[in-house]
């Protein structure tokens, strides 16, 4: 297949469709309006439904209404706008239905501003919503991957029947790259759960399910257990002889990628951990590390450190966990650089 | 490797011209990454966009010096100049930029882009001049396959127009003239 020329948003709303993506209901919102402007007359055109909604927080709604009865639905939002979908997700998981939800992070609390940062890891890994729920959270850090992301993230959601994100960033959200769509795929939305009108299937259930399991706390860990277990994707570079380890994940991790290459190419043994789950961390990941590996230091583009614990926790200290924080600003290559150098020189 | 940046007034064309540099550096094979400025830029000030091209996957997108500059205005020029890698190629609008001073360790090629795809009767292409200065200066694809490259671009979305090859092929002189 020819590769195309796509931005981020595009690609990711396209490949939604080729995952057999049939309903979006949102409001708009920069950096990722793209991504409704897409679908507004993509879904349309491949049988499907695009609705704008006047909040957010009806279009969430519309989600859980059409992954009850079976489609592959999904919503996307940014900033403001994403904080508004968090009771929407923490019922859609409650009522144990597939559905993914786009987060293109942008910079700042409350209004904050357009541009990129990765400030939402909390609220996407520690359930922005409350209660007992875990979502699956998959971190792109090029156009291609959320494009091979999305499948997965909608195929997930299918098999353990819960909420599944994607966690973008202005950056990778508006920025060009060559990217080879996948074939077209059509999602059959009898499920047996699903709410299909006076057919037969199993007993429906659109609210929360533990109203009918047993002993729910037990079931509810260990879907999450399992998910935990079986779920974690990385990406390792150069970590098994690393004296430094950089924990970077999307548009992060392009810049510590290049970190590593300057470095190595100067002789300084630096590696990347790239978590490509964020939820659940890739803590298998850190089994790869030099046992010797004298330091980590976790990169983000956020004022105030976020997935900084979930290192501390993935590598039980073994090792001091540094942090290297952004946001405004985007950090140089070489500043990452200088700054492992540095933490090195301390731990001599 | 190549790093790019394109910049130039709002309504310039500069985002298209990247476009154009991004999408044929494709089709002939290349890597690319593609970043347009955001933020208030947006609204009347000066709009670039900044990529790389190469042979490999790109790692990271953002870079702050630049192999190659195309300049549409004097602001654009005022901004990134400096950032020029030393040996550098800026491409600088001569319709719109007067009176510059130039740093001596970067090659500099003056166009009058604007003037010339005004002449031309295609006022909107004077971002294909520069596109086409750029290509012939950075030997980045072949300036014929280019402007063929260019060519289909446009078919493609149905708004062919020969007087964009006149465009880009008078900044490939240019460029070879300076």
């Amino acid at each position: 297949m020819p590769r195309r020329l796509m931005k981020g948003n595009d690609a990711l709303s396209e490949a939604a469709v080729r995952a057999g993506c049939r309903f979006f209901g949102g409001y708009p919102i920069t950096p990722q309006s793209e991504i409704l402007e897409y679908l507004s007359w993509r879904l349309p055109e491949a049988g499907g439904t695009f609705i704008q909604a006047e909040s957010e927080l009806s279009g969430i709604n519309m989600v859980y209404g059409a992954a009850a009865a079976g489609f592959r639905a999904m919503t996307s939002s940014s900033g403001p706008g994403y904080s508004l979908l968090q009771e929407g997700i923490s019922y859609i998981a409650s009522a144990e239905l597939p559905a993914v939800f786009i987060d293109v992070q942008r910079y700042g609390s409350g209004l904050g501003d357009i541009f990129q940062a990765q400030s939402d890891y909390w609220q996407a890994t520690r359930g922005g919503g409350h209660g007992d729920y875990r979502t699956l959270v998959y971190a792109p850090a090029s156009v291609q991957e959320g494009v091979d992301l999305i499948q997965v993230a909608f195929d997930k959601a299918d098999q353990y029947r819960n909420p599944c994100q994607i966690l973008s960033d202005a950056s990778i959200a508006q920025m060009m790259e060559p990217v080879t769509l996948p074939e077209m795929h059509e999602h059959d939305p009898n499920a047996d759960w699903a709410v299909r009108g006076k057919r037969g299937g199993d007993f429906k259930r659109v609210t929360s399910t533990m109203y009918y399991i047993e002993d729910f706390d037990a079931y509810i860990k260990n879907k999450y257990d399992v998910m935990a277990e079986q779920e974690q994707r990385w990406e390792s570079v150069l970590v098994e002889d690393a004296d430094l380890v950089l924990v970077a994940y999307g548009i992060s991790s392009r810049i510590c990628k290049e970190a590593v290459e300057i470095a190595r190419a100067q002789g300084i043994r630096l590696g990347l951990l790239r978590p490509i789950t964020l939820w659940p961390f890739p803590v298998k990941g850190f089994a790869e590390v030099n046992p010797d590996v004298k330091a980590y230091l976790s990169v983000e583009l956020t004022s105030l450190p976020k997935m900084e614990d979930d290192v501390k926790l993935a590598c039980e200290m073994k090792a001091p966990v540094e942090k290297f924080l952004g946001g405004a600003n985007i950090p140089e290559s070489t500043a990452i650089v200088e700054r492992a150098v540095s933490i090195l020189k301390e731990q001599r | 490797m190549l790093s790019i940046t394109c910049a130039g007034f709002g309504g310039q064309g500069v985002l298209t011209a990247g476009l154009l540099l991004a999408h044929v550096s494709m089709v002939s094979g290349k890597e690319i990454t593609w970043v347009p400025s955001y933020g208030s830029e947006m609204r009347g000030g000066t709009a670039s966009c900044r990529l790389r091209i190469g042979d490999e996957a790109i790692l990271n997108p953002f870079f702050s010096s630049m192999d190659t500059l195309i300049a549409m205005n004097q602001e654009s020029l005022d901004s990134f100049q400096d950032a020029i890698a030393p040996g550098g190629v800026l491409i600088s609008n001569s319709s719109m930029v007067k009176d510059a001073e130039f740093r001596d360790d970067i090659r500099v090629i003056e166009v009058a882009a604007t003037e010339i795809a005004g002449d031309l009767k295609n006022p909107r292409g004077a971002n294909i001049v520069m596109l086409g200065a750029a290509v012939a200066a950075t030997g980045l694809v072949d300036a014929e396959e280019f402007a063929d490259g260019i060519d289909a671009y446009f078919a493609k979305k149905g708004r062919s127009n020969p007087l964009n090859r006149e465009c880009f092929m008078r900044g490939v002189q240019a460029a070879a003239e300076a």
